[in-house]
């Protein structure tokens, strides 16, 4: 590493000096984003013919036929289904981002999804039963309501105690996710009778459908994007969230009450984690299992930090996600390999993303070839 | 008798948590957040099984020689993602949080990938488990919970003796927290901060993947075990809150850790009778504890109980 080459003799320039870019050209940034996703992706196929034996024309043949089917049909079943982990990434994404701009590290949406979706079916389970099917409204709206309690239960206890004597919260909130799980799996043993822990699908509280089961939840997580935007980018406390981000002094000095903010962002992450949840339950799954949430609070981190936190653009880092599970996830049926093999495919995107993030905030400055140099490497390496 | 039982018991799983937290302690006194240690344990698990597998199926390697090439192995794969996590938050000091998680998705992936492939190669059953009777080397002859202590219940509490002392009692442990207390402090004081940083990290992702191994091979010693390395990945990060960033003190943690983690499957052998659904919330415990004790050091706010200062900011010498 050129930045920590120690000298023992006359001062010599590093192979390598890196400085920080003040500012870059956006296209020039999506252009490097976009070359590291493809620079991973055929690494992933070149992988997955060392792996599997896959060859890369097949691979990626079959990659998209996972997204786009071989059919009209299939088109349509497997676009849908695209659209909705989309939806789902997004909206729980959207829920950390407040957070996250607060430079409050909530890994803990796992939970707080789940807890939530826990909530609804409970609805469901002890009161279903008491509210007449006319009433169907009734029983969705205290399913909605018991969710955002639940979410926002979950997110407000480590942000209490973040803001009153500063406990870590990266793994306050990740403990908080196994407590969940396991809180999940204990009421599942109770509500089934044969003690099987299969739920099965909830008869009641079931949302609306319009055209298909997706299609509200794709209105309900755009119309949450636009909000989170507005929120963040328009309002007061979203100015707020921004400053206690980039410096809790300066937002003391201005007279920002930072406690009573992480507090409140919290709370506002908790109601997006609750209303993902509430969705999930509702609108798709109709049960709850301790796999419910299946990763997808961590994933949605990566989401939101992809976008740079920038509600809009979260759209398209969720698609990006979205799609390469879908497609690798055809590869791992076609080939019979492991179910987990997308996450090696996106781990490997990841990497590529995350890395390329430093060509874009960071400026490399190689050595020039000068005489002196030359001399000086003539010597051998005495001087490094 | 059912007693010391429960002990053993909790004594060898505990080693998981003690190899992971270790490793993660090393890593966190270099200022590193890893959040990929769930990912790297399984990496461990996949590397020194598949070694295992090939090793195991030939017949004629000696079982001494078994022990350490699947030790071996498990350590490769984890400094090699303790490389990958290195150049991409040193180097390019990506954000720790996320490359954390990144390693973790494509680690238990890669790791699920791996044993499925095994299984699907090998038509007369794993070949990796009859390693364990190697690694339970000296006790693998008992029927009682004493077999579970193992060359590698030792290892364990050796390497985290041995990390305790180098971290509070050799100047190579002063300049490792040095970096992770204020690496422009340790820079200017002519400590290579990158070269301590990488050393740290890889060297902790070793000891952590070494856990991943004994968890699948050695204390469960079945072909699904796999699939729960991820909880004890995150266990193991907890561990380290619980023993405020000190080695010898998460050996007595993972102790802990372990009993409360098996708790609930020993409760009726005390003549507790507990349903199913009880059992699952007593596997709550280690979190709940964990949280309470984050809780307790952050009010009680002494400075040797906190986590390294600098720990999960990437270090940039021309920011100062």
């Amino acid at each position: 590493m050129a930045a920590t080459t120690k000298h023992s003799g006359a001062v010599k320039e590093p192979l390598i000096h890196i400085t920080r870019r003040s500012s870059m050209a956006p296209w020039k940034g999506i252009l490097i984003r976009a070359a590291a996703v493809v620079i991973a992706f055929l690494l992933s196929s070149v992988l997955a013919y060392l792996l599997i034996g896959a060859d890369p024309a097949n691979f990626l043949k079959k990659f998209f036929e996972g997204i786009f089917g071989v059919n009209a049909m299939s088109a349509n079943l497997r676009l849908w289904k695209l659209a909705k982990d989309t939806a789902i990434l997004l909206l729980i994404g959207l829920a950390l981002t407040p957070a996250f701009r607060m430079r409050f590290w909530n890994i803990g949406a796992e939970g707080q999804v789940l807890i939530s979706a826990l909530a609804a079916v409970a609805v469901v389970i002890y009161l279903g039963d008491k509210i007449p099917k006319e009433y169907n409204w009734l029983l969705l709206l205290l399913m909605l309501v018991a969710s955002l309690i639940a979410g926002v239960i979950w997110a407000v206890i480590p942000a209490i105690f973040k803001a009153l004597w500063n406990a870590n919260e990266t793994l306050f909130t990740l403990m908080m996710n196994y407590v969940a799980t396991y809180f999940v799996a204990y009421c599942l043993v109770k509500w089934t009778p044969d003690g099987s822990s299969v739920l099965g699908e909830l008869p009641k509280g079931h949302l609306p459908e319009l055209g298909n089961s997706y299609v509200l939840l794709i209105l309900v997580t755009l119309a949450s994007t636009v909000f989170m935007f507005v929120y963040l980018y328009y309002s007061q406390p979203g100015y707020e969230i921004s400053v206690v981000g980039e410096s809790q002094r300066t937002a003391r000095y201005i007279g920002v009450n930072v406690k009573k903010v992480i507090v409140r962002t919290m709370v506002l992450s908790g109601v997006l984690c609750g209303l993902a949840g509430f969705m999930m339950v509702a609108a798709l799954d109709h049960s709850v299992t301790v796999t419910s949430v299946g990763g997808r609070g961590f994933t949605a981190i990566i989401v939101a930090w992809l976008a740079k936190f920038n509600p809009f653009i979260m759209i398209l880092t969720a698609l990006l996600l979205a799609f390469l599970n879908q497609g690798a996830g055809q590869i791992a049926t076609k080939f019979g390999v492991s179910f987990a093999f997308p996450n090696v495919v996106i781990g490997i995107v990841l990497f590529f993303v995350i890395g390329c993030e430093f060509f874009i905030r960071y400026k490399l400055h190689f050595r020039k070839r000068t005489p002196a140099a030359d001399a000086d490497n003539g010597k051998g390496g005495a001087s490094l | 008798m059912k007693f010391l039982d429960f002990l053993l018991n909790a004594l060898a799983i505990g080693i998981t948590f003690l190899y992971g937290s270790t490793g993660e302690i090393i890593t966190e006194k270099a200022g590193h957040l890893n959040l990929g240690i769930p990912g790297i344990m399984g990496v461990g698990a996949a590397c020194g099984c598949a070694a295992l597998n090939v090793l195991c199926s030939t017949g004629t390697v000696p079982p001494a020689l078994i022990v350490i090439l699947g030790i071996l192995a498990a350590l490769a794969g984890g400094a090699l993602m303790g490389l990958l996590y290195s150049f991409l938050a040193v180097t390019l000091r990506s954000n720790q949080n996320v490359t954390g998680l990144a390693m973790t998705i494509f680690g238990i992936g890669l790791t699920k990938f791996v044993f499925n492939r095994i299984q699907q190669t090998s038509v007369d059953g794993v070949k990796y488990l009859i390693a364990k009777k190697y690694f339970r080397f000296p006790f693998a002859w008992s029927t009682t919970s004493l077999q579970y202590l193992g060359v590698m219940v030792f290892l364990g509490i050796a390497v985290a003796i041995v990390s305790s002392i180098i971290l509070s009692r050799t100047r190579v442990g002063l300049h490792l927290r040095a970096v992770g207390e204020s690496p422009a402090t340790a820079d200017a004081a002519g400590i290579n901060v990158t070269r301590y940083k990488y050393v740290a990290t890889i060297i902790g992702s070793a000891i952590a993947a070494l856990g991943g191994l004994f968890y699948v091979m050695d204390y469960s010693g079945s072909p699904e075990a796999y699939l729960s390395v991820e909880a004890m990945g995150w266990l193991s990060v907890a561990l380290v809150i619980f023993s405020l960033w000190r080695p010898y003190l998460s050996i007595i943690g993972s102790f802990a850790f372990g009993a409360l983690f098996i708790l609930g499957s020993f409760l009726p052998s005390f003549g507790l009778s507990v349903d199913v659904a009880t059992s699952n919330l007593v596997k709550t415990l280690p979190y709940v504890v964990t949280i309470i004790v984050l809780i307790i050091t952050s009010i009680r706010n002494r400075r040797e109980n906190q986590p390294p200062a600098s720990l999960g900011v990437s270090y940039f010498r021309e920011d100062r």
